[in-house]
């Protein structure tokens, strides 16, 4: 057993050749804390450049933030159930509407988009910065546009959802696009398919299910995003909900909030019960390539 | 062959032929269900969005007007004079950017730290105390089901005008967002570093310090740098409500058809979150490399 323990000397050799194993170096340490040292009192600056070191404005916050939720207790509808239905269902429409167009005008720009179809390489950065740019802008900016153009309502809101989204869908299509394995379509083509033929049974299988359980995937989301589209015109239920807050009835305005969760969880459990099924067909799909 | 109607198993290609029949009818009949539910929707949606093709072609070339309005005015000859007038309120703009991106990092942070707190509770490998579980579970899913937008127009009720709002709103909503995938992360932990500390005596805080954490740290990172990236977008549109940062600018310029200023404060906008983005990409990029090495 004495053997295994080392000596002072052989610790000192041990340290000189390997020094991270017994701790940070003196240079080391003196770098971490200035590091550290730098970012926390960054962080403290902006802490309370936003404000956060006003104590009687947290405190006198807090009280109001519990005065509101007592406010909330119970959430009423107050007779106006029929008009926040009319207000989700409008919601789920913008949602509806807008992905859809969005997805179909993702193919074919997701199809020009891909590198394989279209091997300029100019021409395919040139897209993707397009679509990068319709993804940066945020899809309440592009709602405040289009209130501007085409009015209030939500129409205002379709657009929105269909212009934003167009450029993320495109995107993914694009990958999907590319990622189309060879193999399936050289066998169409082995057994005598034509040009329709190869497009038809060796891509569009390996494509669909990549472009269907993304729309659904983006209808959900977008489910979400609708609800507050309102808040900047663009129709649906935020409408409703920030007039209410506006006019100070919190009690309805609680209500709209568990509305608004309530279908959000419901389109959530269809469109990944929808997901599933296709998702399922594919993986069966690549178990059967692999075996 | 007249004995195939009294003996139809005998035949294997009949046989085949009637079983794919039938499948095929089973499928039609499930598609045409799926198509009528979608045209009804889809007739639906048309109703109540209130979507009418002859608004849409008497709005499409305003559109294309609104864009091309808001493009600014640059001659050849004097570039530089004319960006400069475009750019009137750089100085402004950036101090509003600046504003936004603290307030995503000051909320991402304050997120973080909730999600921190709420992550191994909510995960059922690490908290057997299944009332503790359930309760944190409906907390984290409160939290992020609310839009950030919602919680900023209450905050700003309760807070008043100014980033502060924005910041508590997005730290909400992120706390909840990243306490599920936390929490996920955790249930997918290798589970024999918990049974050593465990078989050493260690208490639940020391199982979370010392076999959870060092398994979990590089994907928190990483998540939480993803969250970042969405916070910095949202923030951006947060003060529509009031609650700080460009968004109040921008609603303003927009509302009050200030053309030239709305495509450049976008377009610093897009630059400002490709740029963070990229950053991002990196860091994170990093964060996983370090996983992979050790």
């Amino acid at each position: 057993m004495s053997a295994s323990i080392p000596s002072a000397a052989e610790i000192a050799r041990a340290k000189a050749r390997w020094p991270r194993a017994f701790g940070f170096s003196a240079q080391e340490r003196v770098r971490l804390a200035v590091i550290w040292s730098v970012s926390i009192g960054a962080t403290m600056f902006a802490l309370w450049q936003t404000g956060f070191f006003d104590l009687p404005r947290l405190v006198s916050g807090v009280g109001q933030l519990g005065f509101l939720v007592k406010l909330m207790m119970p959430p009423a509808s107050n007779g106006w159930f029929m008009d926040f239905m009319e207000g989700i269902f409008e919601t789920l429409a913008m949602a509806f509407l807008g992905t859809l167009l969005a997805s179909l005008a993702a193919i074919p720009l997701g199809i020009l988009g891909a590198r394989n179809v279209i091997p300029n390489w100019l021409f395919h950065f040139g897209l993707r910065r397009i679509f990068d740019g319709l993804r940066g802008i945020d899809q309440l900016i592009w709602a405040l546009i289009f209130v501007n153009v085409v009015g209030l309502g939500p129409f205002a809101g379709i657009m929105a959802i269909f212009v934003s989204d167009t450029g993320t869908l495109a995107k993914l299509f694009a990958e999907a696009f590319e990622n189309v394995e060879a193999k399936q379509v050289e066998g169409v083509r082995a057994s005598g398919g034509d040009r329709a033929q190869v497009v038809r049974f060796g891509m569009v299988p390996q494509v669909l299910p990549v472009i269907l359980s993304n729309a659904l995937y983006f209808f959900e989301s977008n489910t979400r995003s609708a609800t507050i589209l309102g808040i900047v015109g663009a129709g649906g239920i935020g409408l409703q909900l920030s007039d209410r807050i506006r006019v100070n009835n919190w009690d309805e305005a609680a209500f709209i909030i568990i509305m608004i969760l309530i279908t959000v969880a419901l389109i959530d459990n269809l469109s990944r019960m929808i997901r599933r099924r296709i998702i399922g067909t594919e993986a069966q799909l690549k178990k059967s390539r692999n075996r | 062959m007249p004995s195939s109607a009294d003996q139809p198993s005998r035949d294997p290609v009949a046989l085949f032929e009637a079983k794919r029949a039938e499948m095929q009818r089973a499928r039609r009949g499930r598609e045409i269900i799926f198509v009528v539910l979608f045209l009804l929707a889809l007739a639906g949606s048309f109703y109540v969005g209130e979507v009418r093709i002859d608004h849409f072609i008497e709005g499409l070339p305003g559109l294309f007007n609104y864009v091309g309005e808001t493009l600014p005015l640059i001659r050849p000859d004097h570039v530089v004079a004319d960006v400069k007038e475009w750019y009137w309120g750089f100085g402004k703009w950036i101090q509003l950017l600046l504003d936004t991106i603290v307030i995503a990092f000051l909320g991402t942070l304050m997120g973080t730290l909730g999600a921190l707190v709420f992550c191994f509770p909510a995960s059922r490998n690490l908290m057997d105390n299944v009332a503790v579980y359930f309760l944190v579970r409906r907390v984290t899913e409160f939290a992020r089901a609310v839009p950030e937008l919602v919680y900023a127009l209450i905050f700003v009720f309760a807070f008043g005008l100014g980033p502060l709002p924005g910041v508590l709103a997005i730290a909400v909503h992120t706390a909840g967002a990243l306490g599920k995938l936390f929490s996920e992360v955790n249930e997918n932990i290798d589970l024999r570093p918990v049974e050593g500390v465990r078989a050493a005596g260690g208490n639940w805080f020391h199982v979370i310090r010392f076999a959870v954490i060092p398994q979990v740290m590089p994907n928190f990172l990483s998540y939480t740098l993803l969250r970042f990236e969405i916070n910095v977008r949202s923030a951006s549109v947060i003060g529509f409500v009031g609650a700080g940062g460009i968004g109040q600018e921008l609603l303003f310029v927009i509302r009050q058809f200030v053309y030239a200023d709305v495509s450049a404060i976008v377009l610093m906008i897009i630059i400002t979150v490709s740029l963070i983005d990229i950053g991002c990409e990196s860091l994170r990029k990093r964060a996983i490399g370090e996983e992979v090495r050790a």
